[in-house]
C-alpha cells in the first residue's frame, strides 16, 4: 500500500462531568418509559430524574441530571430530541440557571445529648425537623446541591438510616 | 355524519395513505379488521404462514417501491413473533406500519389470554409506537403513524389496537394534515454548510463520496450521479448504499467496510476528504474506529442528527434530506482536478480486484455473476438472506439501480431474504425477483413456499449449499483454529439436510439440484422461464470463504486478502 500514514485522533477523551437538561416533553402514558427506555437502551447513566405537569397540562417538564462526557452527553440531547413525544430539550449546563432539590435525612437521634445537637445543626442550617419519633429525627432541606450535600455530611456521624430525595428541578434565569 | 367502527375507520385510514397491500397472519383479536379487508376490494390480503414472514414481506415491499409496507397479527404470540422483523427494518429505517390486535382494554394490564405489552416491547425498536385506547384517537393516529413512519429518517410505527376499539362504533373524520410537536424534520440542508463542501472539495486532492442506503431512501440516486460525474469524485457505497450509484461507472469503487473491495477501503484510508451521504459509520464499514480514514476531513450529510458525530467526529455536517442537499450542491459544484488520484485508484483496481478460483468446481461466486450475466438486461432484484451468501451477493452482482438489492445490513436478520422476496415481488409483479440464500437462513422461513407457491409469486430461491453455517465457519476456520461448533448442517456423509428438491415440490414448487459449474446457466435459465416460485439447490464448494475480509475490531487497513 502506497499511502502515508499520519493518524488523525478519530476518539477524543473526554472527561466524565454532570450535565442538567430540561426537557419538555407530551403529557402523554408512556412518555417517561420513552426516556427512561432511551437512557437504559443505550447504557447511559441518570443521575437524577424530576418530572412534573407545566403551566400547560398537555406538557410536561422533566429535569434530567446526566453523569456523562461532552460526547456521549451530545447524544443524549439528540436521542432525546428524536424521540416523537419530545417537544423541546434544553440545556442548563452551560447558561445560569437557578436549581434546587427537596430531601429527607432520617437520622438516629437516641441519647439526649445527641438529640440536641442535631436539633442545633438543623437550626443553624436553616434547614427543619418535619418528624420527631422516639430514636429518630426526620429532616428536611431544600436548596442547591451544595447546601445539601453539606447537611448530609454534618448529619452523617450521627448516623443517617434513611435518605430520600427528589432530584434535581432547574429553570434557566432571564437575563 | 354516520358512525363506522374502529375496524372500518382502520381500513379508511390504509386506504387514504395509499395502501394496497397488507401481510399478516389471523387471529382472535384481529378478526374484526379482517373481517373489513375481506369484505372490501381495495386492499390486498396476503396470508402468510408465520408473522415473521409478514412482517418481512412488508420490508421486502417497502424497498423495492418506496412506499410503507403494512402487517397485521393478533395480540400475543402473533405480535411477538413479529419484533424481528420490526427491529429488522428498524436497523435499516425501512418505512413500515405493523398493526397488532390486543386484548379488551379492560382486560389490559390482567395477563388476560394471549396479552403482551406491545408498546413496551417495540419501543426500542420502533421509530414510534401507539396503543389506541380511545376511539376518538384513532383517526389522528393513523394519520400521523404513517406520517411518522414515511417521512424524516424512516422507519417502523407499530399500532396497538384492542379489539374493543376495533368494534367500537364513532364518527369518522380523516385528519388531512398532521401537526406533531415534537416532529419536524428537517429537509432543507444550510446554504453555509453546503458551500463549505464545495471548498473543502476545492481544497481536496483524494476525495472520496461513502454512500449509503439514506441515498435510496431519499430518492437521491440521479442526483448523486450526477454530483459524482460532475465533481469527477470516486464512489464507494456501503452494503445498504448498493444501487445507489451504478456499480458499472468508471467512478464507482464497489463496496467498502468488512467485505468491500480491497480498492474501496484503500482509497478511504487514503483520502483527504470523506463526503458521507446518508451512512452511519457503522462499525462493519468503519473497522477499528481510531483508524478509519486517518486522513481525511469529514463531511457528514444525513437526515437524523444523532447519526452525526455518533462514531466518528465529523468536520462538516449538514443536516437535511440527501436528495435536498444534492441538488443545492449540483448547483455550485466545479468539474475537479483528480486525475493523480484517479491513477492510484485505477493501480489498486488492477492489482487488488475482487476474485476467486474461477476453475472448474461450482463455487458461489460464480452462481451470483452468471444471475448477473442472464440478468443485466431486463434487470433483477436481488433479495438475501445473511451470511457468505448474503456476502457474496453483495460482490458478485453489478448493481447499477436503486431498490434493486434488498438485504437485513444492520440486523444481520436469518430467514429475512425469502419472505422479504416475497413482498418484492408482490410490489413489483413483472420483476424478476432472487432471493439468494443460505442454507441455514433458508430453512428459518422455509414455510412462506406455501405462500409463494398458492399465491403464485414466482420468486426464484437460489440456495448456496455449503452444509454450513458459512460465514459462522468461516470465523472459526480463521481465528478458532478451525473448531467447527455447532455450525454443520450436512449429514455426517456430507448429504445435504433437507432434501430442497423434494421440499419445494411437497409445496408445489418447482425443485432443482445443481451440483456442476457446467449446469448453472441452463438452471438459471429454466428458472427464470419458470412462472411459478422455483428452488435451486446448488451444492458449492463447501469451505469457500468471502474475501477481501477486515476481521471485527480491527483497522480496514489490515485486510485479509485471501485469494487476491
Ligand atoms: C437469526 C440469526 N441467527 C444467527 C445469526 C448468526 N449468523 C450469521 S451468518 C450465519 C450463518 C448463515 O448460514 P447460511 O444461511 O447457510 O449462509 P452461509 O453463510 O453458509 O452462506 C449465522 C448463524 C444471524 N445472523 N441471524
Ligand atoms: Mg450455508
Amino acid at each position: 500500500m502506497n499511502y502515508e500514514h499520519k493518524t488523525m485522533n478519530r476518539n477524543k477523551e473526554f472527561n466524565m462531568e454532570k450535565f442538567v437538561i430540561s426537557v419538555l416533553v407530551e403529557n402523554k402514558f408512556g412518555v417517561l418509559a420513552r426516556v427512561a427506555g432511551l437512557f437504559s437502551a443505550r447504557g447511559y447513566n441518570i443521575n437524577s430524574l424530576a418530572v412534573g405537569e407545566t403551566e400547560a397540562p398537555e406538557v410536561s417538564r422533566m429535569t434530567i441530571v446526566v453523569d456523562a462526557d461532552e460526547r456521549i452527553f451530545e447524544q443524549v440531547k439528540k436521542q432525546l430530541n428524536k424521540l416523537i413525544d419530545t417537544i423541546r430539550v434544553q440545556d442548563l449546563t452551560g447558561g445560569e440557571y437557578v436549581d434546587r432539590e427537596l430531601i429527607f435525612i432520617k437520622v438516629k437521634a437516641e441519647k439526649i445529648g445527641i438529640r440536641e445537637k442535631i436539633v442545633k445543626i438543623v437550626d443553624s442550617t436553616g434547614a427543619e425537623i418535619v418528624d420527631i419519633g422516639k430514636k429518630s429525627f426526620t429532616v428536611e432541606e431544600s436548596g442547591d446541591e451544595h447546601r445539601i450535600k453539606a447537611l448530609i455530611e454534618l448529619l452523617r456521624p450521627y448516623g443517617i438510616l434513611e435518605i430520600v430525595r427528589t432530584g434535581k428541578i432547574a429553570i434557566q434565569c432571564d437575563n | 355524519m354516520a358512525k363506522i367502527t374502529g375496524a372500518e375507520m382502520m381500513i379508511k385510514g390504509l386506504i387514504a395513505e395509499g395502501v394496497t397491500h397488507v401481510f399478516g397472519y389471523p387471529g382472535g383479536t384481529i378478526i374484526p379488521l379482517l373481517d373489513h379487508i375481506y369484505k372490501g376490494k381495495d386492499i390486498k390480503f396476503h396470508l402468510t404462514r408465520h408473522e415473521q414472514g409478514a412482517v418481512h414481506a412488508a420490508d421486502g415491499y417497502a424497498r423495492v417501491t418506496g412506499d410503507v409496507g403494512v402487517c397485521m397479527a393478533t395480540s400475543g404470540p402473533g405480535a411477538t413473533n413479529l419484533v424481528t422483523g420490526i427491529a429488522t427494518a428498524n436497523m435499516d429505517s425501512i418505512p413500515m406500519v405493523a398493526i397488532t390486535g390486543q386484548v379488551k382494554c379492560t382486560l389490559i394490564g390482567n395477563d388476560a389470554f394471549q396479552e403482551a405489552d406491545m408498546v413496551g416491547i417495540t419501543r426500542s425498536i420502533t421509530k414510534h409506537n401507539y396503543l389506541v385506547k380511545d376511539i376518538k384517537e384513532l383517526p389522528k393516529t393513523i394519520k400521523e403513524a404513517f406520517h411518522i413512519a414515511r417521512t424524516g429518517r424512516p422507519g417502523p410505527v407499530l399500532i396497538d389496537f384492542p379489539v374493543d376499539v376495533q368494534v367500537q362504533m364513532a364518527e369518522f373524520k380523516y385528519p388531512k394534515t398532521v401537526d406533531i410537536k415534537g416532529y419536524k424534520p428537517t429537509y432543507k440542508g444550510h446554504l453555509g454548510q453546503i458551500k463549505r463542501i464545495s471548498k473543502a472539495i476545492a481544497k481536496s486532492k483524494k476525495p472520496l463520496l461513502y454512500v449509503g442506503g439514506g441515498v435510496i431512501l431519499s430518492e437521491a440516486s440521479k442526483e448523486l450521479t450526477k454530483f459524482a460525474r460532475k465533481t469527477d469524485i470516486p464512489v464507494t457505497t456501503t452494503m445498504m448504499g448498493l444501487g445507489a450509484f451504478p456499480e458499472d461507472d468508471r467512478l464507482s469503487l464497489g463496496m467498502l467496510g468488512m467485505h468491500g473491495t480491497a480498492y474501496a477501503n484503500h482509497s478511504v484510508q487514503a483520502a483527504d476528504l470523506i463526503i458521507a451521504v446518508g451512512a452511519r459509520f457503522d462499525d462493519r464499514v468503519t473497522g477499528r474506529i481510531d483508524d478509519f480514514a486517518p486522513n481525511a476531513s469529514i463531511v457528514h450529510i444525513d437526515i437524523d442528527p444523532s447519526s452525526v458525530s455518533k462514531n466518528v467526529e465529523v468536520d462538516i455536517p449538514v443536516i437535511g434530506d440527501a436528495k435536498e442537499i444534492l441538488k443545492e450542491l449540483n448547483k455550485i459544484a466545479k468539474k475537479g482536478k483528480f486525475d493523480e488520484w484517479h491513477k492510484t485508484i485505477a493501480v489498486w483496481k488492477k492489482e487488488l480486484p475482487l476474485k476467486y478460483k474461477d476453475d472448474a468446481r461450482l463455487r458461489p461466486q460464480y452462481v451470483v455473476e452468471q444471475i448477473y450475466e442472464l440478468t443485466k438486461k431486463e434487470g433483477a432484484i436481488i433479495v438475501t438472506e445473511v451470511g457468505q451468501n448474503q456476502m457474496w451477493a453483495a460482490q458478485h452482482f453489478t448493481y447499477t439501480k436503486p431498490r434493486t438489492w434488498v438485504s437485513s445490513g444492520g440486523l444481520g436478520t436469518m430467514g429475512y431474504g425469502f419472505p422479504a422476496a416475497i413482498g418484492a415481488q408482490v410490489g413489483k409483479p413483472d420483476a424478476i425477483v432472487f432471493d439468494i440464500a443460505g442454507d441455514g437462513s433458508i430453512q428459518m422461513n422455509i414455510q412462506e413456499l406455501a405462500t409463494a407457491v398458492l399465491e403464485q409469486i414466482p420468486v426464484k430461491i437460489v440456495i448456496l449449499n455449503n452444509g454450513y453455517l458459512g460465514m459462522v465457519r468461516q470465523w472459526q476456520e480463521l481465528f478458532y483454529d478451525r473448531r467447527y461448533a455447532f455450525t454443520t448442517l450436512a449429514k455426517k456423509d456430507c448429504t445435504a439436510c433437507p432434501d430442497f428438491v423434494k421440499l419445494a415440490e411437497s409445496y408445489g414448487a418447482k425443485g432443482m439440484r445443481i451440483t456442476e459449474k457446467s449446469e448453472v446457466k441452463k438452471a438459471l435459465k429454466t428458472a427464470i422461464k419458470t412462472k411459478g416460485p422455483v428452488v435451486m439447490d446448488f451444492i458449492v464448494e463447501r469451505e469457500e470463504n468471502v474475501f477481501p475480509m477486515v476481521p471485527a475490531g480491527k483497522s480496514i487497513s489490515e485486510m485479509l486478502h485471501g485469494l487476491a
